[in-house]
């Protein structure tokens, strides 16, 4: 066989030079990616103090402070994602389409991303605070006796893990719901189906799949908390998240096999939850959505 | 809200994007049993006129009446019409017999009647063994079809067709063309049908509505409008592609004569006019090659010809440089002298600004 025949098979199955444009990605994964990631693995079968390969592993499983950080993150990263999903939808919902102001709403509504976490923790204690405005004014309201304990513990992590996971939700969302065609839910209209019964038999099911991509990926952000976990949480305590017991063993205590180990422990809780969401998602239809997005 | 009607009446409606009139002021009244095509070009106002009626956009004023009862500020979902949309809006997560029985399982049918309605409905469109299907796997006219069955399977008091076959190959169109028509007769449906197609609607018209601008410009059976076209603008539109400017020398009666460089032509006088600037609208199958010289004969020299098999379509110049369309089954070659006969009632001449 000709090579001129040979280029042309393996072009017909998508081998030809434009492939070379993958190789700057592969290369960046490879050495920023796999590299560490090989690295930190072989790295956790190595305890400091002996032990066999498993060690850490086992540590980790019987040290109820460290074991527990597990539930503590998923308490944290579940909820969160969640509810930012969630409420993404009906506001990506009715931001659909072209109508005036929808450039300054979505400006708005995305700002907290460019904010960061420092800025945004600042910003929690000021406002919700035993002394900040939120608890002077239900005071002065008569509305409780005692301020609201809302930073520092569970409840101030979780508000930030909203307000800066809250835009990319919003914005994945919003483009899922873009490439819907609006004529469905016209033609459902048209065939008797009201308001609700269009969203439900129509829009969601067509959006669910990225729903459920939306969420992997506000989970993913939200289960790897640390800034915030310590400036608004209560890092030794009530939000001693994973993260946290990951830097404490590498970069307090020194031992970077443990830390790895944790690391590691991290990486499967989450491919586990984004395994178990996509095992959903092939559920669903994932087709064509007849939408120009 | 289903079956027949008597009468559907539109007011007065109008509807105003901004300070942009799409649809100014329509008045017409559709019988039940009726064919009523909206004709005209995009942006005439013909997809907004079929949304309005749809209850998809409300209107800016005027009203909509069914037997009587006002219905234009029901939401679509309460007008029970049946629509079939240019890119026929199949749900893309549902099989066919899903698609088809939706508006019956949000109507709350129980399941043994919407089984036997569903079916009904696939046999007359011809896919009972695509029924499985999802609208992905069908071709452009079978999922045309699903719309179709989708829209009647409700048997609704009026169905909507935006364009319907404007997304279809040309084989397939004619197809599909024949196919509406025979639903709309052996159903005994009302149906208002938009397109931009002239052949198309008066193929399968009872009644035309010709729109420009968001105004209606005529409306009649197809034999009236395509033989008696209001305004120059309507005869365009319906085939008189030979628009000669034309100076209005001489009338009498029902008819005209009118100069244009140094030749006469005589023709029907649709705007009654007396003297001045006027167009002279003419088919391209009323010019009739000839020999001699004589009444109504035009000189003019032979520029571009296209072979349609039987006849040639042939682009003629008159001295003075205006274009002449005309069909003929004379072989002709570019280059060519040719005297041009056209019957005086052949003729249409409007005012120039009509």
């Amino acid at each position: 066989m000709t090579t001129v025949a040979l280029r042309h098979r393996l072009a017909e199955r998508g081998v030809d030079r434009v492939l070379l444009l993958l190789v700057p990605g592969a290369v960046f994964v490879a050495l920023l990616f796999l590299y560490p990631f090989l690295y930190g693995l072989q790295l956790s079968f190595q305890p400091k103090d002996g032990g066999g390969p498993l060690a850490n592993y086992r540590r980790f499983f019987t040290d109820a402070y460290l074991r527990d950080t597990i539930w503590i993150t998923l308490r944290l990263g579940l909820p969160a994602a969640l509810f930012n999903v969630l409420a993404s939808i009906p506001i990506a919902y009715r931001m659909r389409g072209r109508f005036r102001g929808k450039r300054l709403i979505t400006t708005l509504l995305v700002v907290p991303i460019t904010l960061g976490t420092v800025l945004t923790a600042e910003g929690l204690i000021e406002y919700l605070s035993p002394v900040g405005w939120f608890n002077k004014v239900v005071m002065a309201l008569g509305l409780v006796d005692e301020p609201v304990r809302l930073v520092h513990n569970y409840w101030g992590v979780l508000l930030s893990l909203v307000i800066t996971g809250f835009p990319f939700a919003f914005l994945l969302t919003l483009s899922y719901l873009s490439g819907i065609d609006p004529t469905l839910e016209r033609a459902a209209a048209t065939l008797g189906a009201s308001r609700g019964q269009r969203f439900r038999y129509i829009t969601m099911p067509l959006l669910a799949p990225g729903l459920a991509v939306t969420f992997c990926l506000s989970f993913v952000l939200a289960f790897s908390v640390f800034p915030s976990a310590v400036m608004v949480g209560e890092p030794q305590g009530e939000t001693h998240v994973i993260s946290i017991a990951a830097y404490d063993t590498a970069f307090r205590d020194f031992d970077y096999s443990m830390g790895s180990a944790v690391a590691m422990i991290m990486a499967l809780v989450m491919l586990v939850v984004i395994a178990l969401v996509l095992l959903w998602r092939t559920t669903l239809y994932r087709g064509a959505t007849g939408g120009k997005g | 809200m289903s079956g027949r009607f008597a009468e559907l009446r539109v007011d007065r409606v109008r509807r105003a994007f901004g300070s942009h009139v799409a649809l100014n002021d329509m008045d017409l009244t559709i019988k039940g049993g009726e064919f009523v095509a909206l004709l005209g070009p995009s942006g005439c106002g013909k997809s907004t006129a079929l949304n309005c009626l749809a209850g998809l956009l409300p209107l800016t004023g005027g009203r909509i009446s069914l037997d009587g009862r006002r219905i234009d500020h029901l939401p679509p979902e309460k007008r029970g019409f049946g629509m079939v949309f240019q890119n026929y809006a199949l749900f893309p997560h549902m099989s066919v017999r899903r698609n088809v029985g939706f508006g019956l399982t949000m109507r709350k049918v129980g399941k043994a009647e919407l089984n036997r309605r569903v079916d009904e409905a696939l046999r007359m469109v011809r896919l009972t063994e695509h029924a499985h299907k999802f609208p992905a796997q069908l071709s452009g006219g079978q999922q045309q079809r699903v719309a179709i069955a989708r829209a009647i399977v409700l048997e609704p008091p009026l169905v909507l067709m935006d364009e319907p076959l404007s997304n279809l190959d040309a084989a397939l169109r004619l197809e599909m063309r024949t196919e509406i028509r025979r639903l709309h007769q052996s159903l005994g449906l009302t149906t208002v049908y938009v397109t931009h197609d002239q052949e198309e609607a008066l193929a399968l018209a009872d009644r035309l509505v010709v729109l420009r601008d968001g105004e209606v410009q005529q409306v009649g059976s197809p034999e009236e409008v395509y033989a008696h076209p209001a305004n120059r603008y309507v005869a365009g539109f319906m085939g008189y592609r030979t628009m000669l400017p034309v100076t209005v020398t001489s009338w009498a009666g029902e008819h005209a004569t009118a100069a244009v460089d140094g030749l006469t032509l005589t023709g029907v006088n649709r705007d009654r006019l007396t003297g001045g600037p006027a167009v002279a609208a003419i088919r391209p199958e009323d010019f009739a090659v000839t020999e001699q010289d004589g009444e109504n004969t035009i000189r003019a020299e032979v520029e571009i010809v296209e072979y349609h098999g039987r006849e040639q379509a042939v682009q003629a110049r008159l001295p003075g440089g205006e274009p002449l369309h005309l069909r003929t089954t004379s072989r002709l070659a570019p280059g060519d002298a040719v005297r041009l006969r056209v019957p005086v009632e052949r003729v249409l001449i409007f005012g120039a600004d009509s």
